[in-house]
């Protein structure tokens, strides 16, 4: 019979690392790892970044393919239909609509995103101040907004015009100087609708700072209204710039640009519809791409949409 | 409650104010003026024309004619249209861009919410895809060339509306479509989001969980909360879609209010231009401020009169 | 028949001009265009179906609200396109564009041609049914010369009349002014140097009579249709809804009333033009182009291919400006290479459409037939070369530098310049740069003398020379090329002083060759009106200098 060797050691409680306590066993994975991580699994989106890159790239090599340049004129054989030397047809000068199609693209995407992430930069910031902070910070900042929404806005492209050089910046600075109010406003509403909810309290009494609440919880979950906001920016910004051409803001011909080129077409609507249907086409389908990585997006990102 | 209406109101004129100010500079700024046109004038007349409009006074002078012709409401005579006063112009346009605009905001509105909800309710089935590619025409394609192609199908091949012109409701239909598709698409887009967003938060999970009805679930809990980003939109939404409505205007031949705005501007007819700011910013203040009423009223977590988060 | 009436007024009026040749009048010119008038009217007579419609009603575009249908207060073709079928003036430009007693039946010219004595008609009447007087023009003409009243922006358009400069902007008298009424229906005019086209503007609106026992006093009588707007034309206003519709109803107390056969005209004011042209189609319009709108550039070869296309020649050139001041073309070998490289056909044929007429000289060939040929070759790229080189070398350059064409955005501006510069580039190797500006800012920019290249037109607006050639007469005003000569301006002033027609033509040609040798600016081409109106529709009139006249118009069946 063997006996047991107790000795007081045994009962000598364990070194417990009281630090391990909350570790997580698990791969960590930080916000944006994990959304791109669901937005993968998103075919849909996929297939959008797909188109854009598409897209992306005809619009650097589109011209030099066709064997056409976008500003040779030839009068003589002017609003032709696509025939196998000019595939997209001619314009109204006899200037390949291929070539023009995709220099076009290279200034309407550029115009479209720079617009529209300026708008995002400056409208989110603003309406999230404004709209959690509320009281007389919010008064004052929505009525300066309300005040640049009011000035006549043509008169204000007018004089940009006269003061600065013709050129893409100062177009895109006329695009934003209002296109951001939009944004700002429909951030502030959300804002002042979640400043109220009970993780942004809890995240409060944990001493998070002002800074941290707004753009670390407040803006991620708003992100649905700011993302379809977006997406409205871009075409927007694409037609915004045929307007302002009319004002001489836009690009300066013959350079091409989709909202220019649709809008100069839209008098032969009836004679030479594919001379609108192409950068229109081009348009929608870049719209559609956006659309569905936005929506991809917000449902990668979006804190309350994730399951 | 009062109390705050009347500070918003003080806000207002403030604004107005501002706006008022501003626009004076700018117009003064702006190369051009009332009376130039390829055909110079001689230079005696041009002087006799500048001294009769006041044109002559010293800056500050014509700034406080300005301000006190906002406060009376009285802007004087049109410089382009000889004679006509600019609140006649005002007058006899604007119920023109009113009825468009209640119609296409209406159609936006209504519609545009329809399909946001019906895509949100069917996400990722046929019922989202459909609503959704027609918001992306819808935001792709911008109004001038709706206008145009709506004309096209509509009125010239299959004959079924008047091509232009305001007689009659029939001659409201395509302008009224044209101006809402975008609003229309956007606020379809704008619903479809934060619809999604609602119905996967916990009360409305409680909710259902409770045994109401989805029908319910969806519209009296869910519908309410979803439009508030619709709401915020609204606001501007009304003032863009009365001003920008020109090029709309200048396509069906209606002789309303978004086109004289932007003529004015573009003829620099001081006059009209000044008129038709002080009267549309009137409108953007006083629409801005009921959509925060609104929001007081549709979402209870939101008090008009909040001071704010503590700080 | 009704044109036996009318061509029986048409005798008589032409008796009344035989008397009055007889009188010692120099008419003969009139004269003889009466009888190729009536001799013409006759043939179409013959030839066209003249079957009324029963329903005399015309839908045509205006485009725009006219800005004031004060005649005095009037400066654009909008406003003419109501007030020339609802006013009247002492002459009206025939179907063939010649002035014509109007209302007045008869006028008298002295022998130095500086004294007109107009009879006004016993039947002419205002639509209230005061007789038109001699006082209603007197009071008409003296009130828009009168520094006091403002926005009468074309008053210089009466300043061929004796005093009226002086009274306008030198503080003279009016009653200086030589306009008098001697009796009810005797008008007495002194003119300030002899003006053989001073006919043709007794029919221009500036002209106009006003019922001053009506309007006197009463400044805004002009703004709407009311009792006080009393006129005197073939037609009335009917009704005036700004900015949407005016409608004109033929005037019953009309002296020549028995010639008008239109009942109303509806005058739509549809500002796109696209537009314009569907509710053509659509039969909503009886016409639509020229000269108060514009048919869509793409829809031209369309419509000349349906042959339903009107084309008439315009007084009127599209020119590009040089800033005569500024390098190169300071240099008169550089500007006439610039202008000899222009391919104007290749423009005309492809771009504007309407059958224009290349330009290679400064007045139209409406008034001067020689300028079809101009003074220089279309396209002459090989000249061009020549003239570069020799500039270059005077200007001490290597090559040419960067060159801007400005202009004021609209469709056909645009493709122009798009096409001037690709020609420019092809033939001068020279980089051009397009810039495009609102309408007020490019009038600044032209003003100011902050371009190179600009594109200008001018639109006459009476048929004589004078009208184009005066417009550089001085650096200034409407000239914006900062060029000035001398010698031109020099026979400027003598064709004004010169009574005889054939020796002033003579002064002006040469005045339009020194400004040819000089080039300040590159004509591309002469306009024209271009329209197309519904089959039924007749004998409305469009004149060279763009007024359109319903006067004879009907609608047949």
């Amino acid at each position: 019979m063997s006996q047991v060797q107790l000795n007081q050691s045994d009962f000598e409680p364990l070194q417990v690392d009281h630090s391990d306590a909350e570790k997580i066993a698990g791969e960590s994975t930080s916000y944006w790892k994990d959304g791109w991580r669901r937005f993968r699994k998103n075919k849909l989106a996929i297939f959008g970044v797909f188109i854009i890159i598409i897209l992306g790239i005809l619009s650097f090599i589109g011209g030099p393919i066709s064997g056409q340049n976008y500003y040779q004129n030839d009068l003589m054989n002017a609003n032709q239909s696509p025939s196998a030397e000019h595939w997209f047809g001619t314009d109204n000068l006899g200037r390949d609509v291929f070539a023009r199609t995709w220099y076009g693209a290279k200034i309407s995407l550029f115009i479209g995103l720079m617009a529209a992430f300026i708008d995002l930069v400056i409208g989110v910031i603003w309406g999230a101040i404004a709209g959690f902070f509320g009281g007389k910070v919010d008064e004052y900042m929505m009525r300066i907004a309300d005040i640049l929404y009011g000035v006549p806005y043509l008169l204000v492209v007018i004089l940009l015009m006269v003061i600065l050089p013709q050129g893409l910046w100062t177009l895109i600075i006329a695009m934003t100087i209002t296109g951001w109010i939009n944004m700002a406003r429909i951030v502030r509403g959300q804002v002042m609708q979640l400043r109220s909810e009970e993780y942004v309290m809890a995240s409060r009494s944990l001493g998070a700072s002002n800074t941290r609440l707004m753009f670390k919880h407040l803006v991620p979950n708003t992100l649905g209204p700011i993302l379809v906001t977006l997406t409205l920016t871009i075409p927007n910004a694409i037609f915004t710039e045929a307007f302002l051409s009319y004002l001489g803001l836009g690009v300066p011909a013959p350079l091409a640009s989709w909202g220019t080129m649709s809008s100069d077409a839209l008098p032969a609507l009836q004679y030479y519809p594919f001379q609108l249907f192409f950068p229109a086409f081009f348009i929608c389908l870049t719209m559609l791409a956006f659309n569905v990585i936005g929506d991809g997006m917000r449902d990668a990102l979006d804190p309350k949409v994730r399951k | 409650m009062a109390k705050y209406l009347l500070k918003r109101i003080g806000y207002i004129i403030v604004s107005l104010f501002f706006i008022i100010t501003i626009t004076f500079f700018l117009m003064q700024a702006a190369p051009g003026g009332p009376f130039a046109s390829e055909r110079k004038l001689p230079p005696e007349i041009e002087a006799q024309m500048n001294e009769a409009y006041g044109l002559n006074d010293p800056i500050h002078v014509q700034y406080f004619d300005y301000l006190v012709r906002a406060i009376t409401l009285d802007f004087g005579p049109s410089f382009k249209y000889v004679g006509q006063e600019v609140t006649d112009i005002i007058a006899r346009s604007f119920p023109y861009s009113l009825i468009l605009g209640a119609e296409a905001i209406l159609l936006a509105l209504s519609f545009g919410v329809l399909l946001g909800v019906i895509a949100a309710l069917k996400h990722n089935k046929f019922g989202d895809y459909a609503a959704m590619v027609i918001a992306v025409l819808g935001i792709s394609v911008p109004s001038f060339i709706m206008a145009t192609i709506l004309q096209y199908i509509f009125a010239i091949k299959l004959q079924a509306l008047p091509v232009a012109r305001f007689e009659s409701f029939a001659h409201t239909i395509l302008p009224a479509v044209a101006l809402a598709t975008t609003p229309l698409a956007f606020i379809a887009r704008l619903m479809r989001s934060s619809m999604l967003e609602v119905l996967n938060a916990d009360y409305i999970k409680t909710a259902r969980s409770k045994g109401l009805s989805s029908r319910v679930v969806t519209y009296k809990h869910g519908l309410r909360n979803a439009i508030l980003p619709v709401v915020s939109y609204l606001g501007p939404l009304v003032v863009s879609i009365l001003t920008g409505s020109f090029i709309i205007e200048k396509i069906f031949g209606i002789p309303g209010l978004g086109n004289e705005f932007v003529v004015s501007v573009t003829n620099r007819d001081y006059t009209v231009i000044m008129g038709t700011t002080v009267f549309f910013s009137v409108l953007l203040l006083v629409s801005i401020l009921i959509v925060d009423l609104i929001y007081g009223l549709v979402d209870p977590r939101i008090k008009v009169t909040d001071k704010g988060a503590e700080k | 028949m009704k044109w036996k009436k009318w061509s029986f007024l048409i005798v008589v009026m032409l008796a009344i001009g035989m008397v009055l040749a007889a009188c010692g009048g120099n008419v003969s010119k009139e004269e003889s265009a009466k009888e190729e008038d009536s001799a013409k009217e006759e043939d179409s007579k013959d030839e066209g179906s003249t079957a009324l419609a029963a329903d005399q009603t015309l839908n045509i575009n205006i485009k725009t609200e006219p800005p004031s249908l004060h005649p005095g207060k009037a400066t654009d073709t909008t406003s003419n396109a109501v007030l020339t079928q609802i006013f009247e003036g002492l002459m009206r430009l025939n179907q063939d564009d010649e002035p014509e007693e109007a209302m007045a039946e008869s006028y008298e010219v002295s022998e130095d041609k500086l004294t007109y004595t107009f009879k006004i008609r016993e039947d002419a009447k205002w639509s209230n049914g005061d007789p038109v007087t001699a006082k209603d023009f007197e009071y008409a003409w003296k009130w828009v010369l009168d520094p006091n009243n403002a926005d009468t922006d074309y008053a210089y358009q009466l300043y061929v009349i004796k005093g009226a400069e002086d009274a306008k902007e030198n503080g003279g008298s009016l009653d200086d002014v030589g306009v008098k009424a001697e009796d009810d229906k005797t008008l007495v005019v002194e003119l300030e140097h002899p003006t053989p086209y001073f006919l043709d503007l007794t029919a221009f609106y500036t002209y106009y009579p006003v019922n001053h026992k009506v309007v006197d006093g009463k400044d805004d009588w002009a703004l709407d249709v009311s009792e006080d707007y009393v006129t005197n034309g073939p037609f009335l206003l009917d009704s005036w809804a700004h900015k949407d519709q005016i409608v004109l109803k033929k005037n019953p107390e009309y002296w020549d009333a028995d010639t008008v056969k239109l009942e109303t005209i509806n005058m739509y004011m549809i500002d796109d033009e696209n537009t314009a042209l569907q509710m053509y189609n659509n039969d909503e319009l009886d016409w639509t182009g020229s000269p108060t709108d514009v048919i869509p550039l793409s829809a031209i070869p369309a419509l000349k291919d349906e042959g339903t296309l009107n084309i008439t020649p315009l007084a009127s050139v599209y020119y590009y400006a040089f800033n005569t001041e500024e390098e190169p073309f300071d240099n008169v070998n550089i500007r006439k290479a610039f202008s000899l490289a222009l391919n104007r056909q290749g423009i005309v044929e492809n771009i504007t459409k309407g059958e224009q007429q290349p330009a290679t000289a400064l007045v139209p060939p409406s008034i001067f037939e020689e300028n079809n040929e101009g003074y220089f070759k279309d396209n002459d790229v090989e000249q061009a070369k020549e003239y570069l080189e020799k500039g270059l070398e005077e200007l001490g350059l290597e090559e040419l530098p960067k060159i801007k064409i400005s202009y004021n955005t609209s469709e056909a501006h645009g493709a122009i310049a798009q096409a001037v510069q690709d020609i420019w580039r092809e033939n001068l190797g020279v980089e051009v740069e397009l810039n495009n500006e609102e309408w007020n800012v490019f009038l600044d920019t032209m003003g100011e003398g902050n371009f190179q290249v600009g594109r200008m037109g001018w639109n006459a607006d009476f048929n004589d020379a004078i009208n184009f050639l005066e417009i550089f007469e001085s650096v200034g005003g409407n000239n914006y090329t900062n060029w000035e000569n001398e010698d031109y301006a020099k026979l400027i002033k003598e064709s004004r002083a010169e009574t005889d027609e054939a020796a002033r033509r003579d002064i002006l040609r040469q005045a339009e060759q020194i400004f040819m040798d000089e080039m300040p600016i590159a004509p591309i081409y002469f306009y024209t009106n271009v329209w197309v109106n519904k089959d039924n529709v007749k004998d409305i009139t469009v004149s060279p200098i763009g007024t359109m006249q319903f006067k004879w118009g009907y609608i047949s069946e």
